[in-house]
């Protein structure tokens, strides 16, 4: 019974360590694809004229990261300007309307 | 329809219709930008915010705000490090261009003293021209290349035009040009607006909080923010214009800034300048 149990919980341990090693490695077309996810949300926000420094430098990061063959790390700076350029376009949207709150009358 | 149907259809119908003429107008007048009202409101939000600076004084920015910088600023005074662009900018106004003509053909009074006068709304184009912007212009339909909107010869020409200009109050006009209003409303909106990952519009620093630090700087009152333009920034060991300031600013919070002399910038130009009419031009100006 106990060797059973401690089978089970080593096959689990083993699932979840391969899952994570496979989730880790990230491929290049992994890369392509959040990366334009990212250049589709800034491009947006450059119709809206609300571009942020921050996503160019997010995305110039991920690029230099793909450039030097880790995947990892330009999949996780590209979702991070994605993120950063969605953020941009609801500032805009929202900024429509309420810059009248601090308009002085 | 039998007759008393009729009348109650028919006053029905008058009730409404008197209903909706009373509602319009004002919906109407909520919508529409009133830049008179904008700029006496403009003008009482800071002459109450400090009541103790002279009217006049607004267009020193941080220096209006500080006695201790108020100080520092009358002895900069005396030997100010804008002469050399001033200088240069004399010097350079009065240079023929290759054709022959200058920069005084290009302007009415051969571009002396009409600083205040700037930007103009020009009805054929259906847009805002900014002073920086007619210098170009001016070069460009005479055979020259245009300067860049950042640098330090545009600093200079437009340092020379203001110097000749001090003292006389901005006299920013608005023509009855739907576009116009549209224009300065447009330039409003931009002023408002947040912008950039630190989520600031022009007015969180300049109408919420002159006076303030920001870090080492004290911010200026949007109010005569543009009179003492173009300035020697001690920050950028030279001169800027208010293309360069404008960008600047935006790049500071974390904005990609447009081009200089985008629509927008022209209209803010427009619209801060509008809200500061009847206060002295004094530039060339410094900064910290």
């Amino acid at each position: 019974m106990r060797t059973s149990m401690l089978k089970s919980i080593l096959t689990v341990a083993l699932l979840i360590a391969g899952a994570s090693s496979a989730r880790a490695a990230a491929s290049e077309a992994d890369f392509k694809a959040a990366y334009a996810a990212a250049e589709a949300a800034n491009k947006e926000a450059a119709a809206l004229r609300n571009q942020w420094t921050t996503t160019a430098a997010a995305m110039a990061a991920a690029k230099k990261a793909a450039d030097s063959g880790d995947f990892d790390q330009a999949v996780a700076a590209s979702k991070e300007a994605e993120a950063l350029a969605k953020a941009s376009i609801y500032q805009a949207t929202s900024e429509k309307e309420a810059w009248k709150a601090i308009e002085i009358r | 329809m039998k007759p008393r149907s009729a009348i109650h259809f028919a006053s029905a119908a008058l009730a409404l219709a008197t209903l909706a003429l009373s509602a319009a107008p004002s919906a109407f007048a909520a919508d529409t930008p009133d830049p008179v009202a904008d700029a006496k409101a403009f003008r009482k939000y800071f002459t109450d915010k400090f009541p103790k600076v002279k009217l006049q004084d607004f267009v020193n920015g941080p220096y209006s705000m500080n006695e201790d910088l108020h100080r520092q600023w009358e002895e900069k005074e005396q030997f100010p490090p804008y002469e050399f662009s001033l200088d240069l900018g004399k010097e350079m106004f009065a240079k023929p261009f290759k054709n022959g003509k200058s920069y005084a053909d290009c302007f009415a009074n051969g571009g002396i003293g009409i600083r205040q006068n700037y930007p103009t709304f020009d009805e054929k184009e259906g847009k805002v021209v900014t002073l920086e912007l007619a210098l170009n212009r001016c070069r460009e339909a005479n055979g020259e290349a245009p300067f860049s909107y950042v640098k330090d010869e545009m600093a200079a020409l437009t340092a020379y035009m203001a110097f000749t200009s001090r003292g006389k109050p901005f006299d920013i006009k608005i023509p009855a040009d739907p576009r116009a209003l549209e224009a300065y409303q447009n330039g409003k909106r931009y002023f408002y607006t947040r912008r950039g990952q630190l989520n600031f519009s022009c007015a969180t620093c300049h109408v919420q909080s002159p006076g303030e630090r920001i870090r080492a700087e004290v911010l200026a009152p949007a109010f005569g923010i543009l009179n003492a333009m173009p300035i020697y920034r001690s920050e950028w060991s030279g001169m800027g214009t208010i293309s360069r300031r404008f960008v600047t600013c935006n790049s500071q919070i974390r904005g990609v800034p447009l081009n200089p002399q985008d629509d927008e910038y022209r209209d803010l130009e427009y619209y801060l300048s509008y809200v500061s009419n009847g206060l002295p031009i004094s530039g060339p100006g410094a900064r910290p």
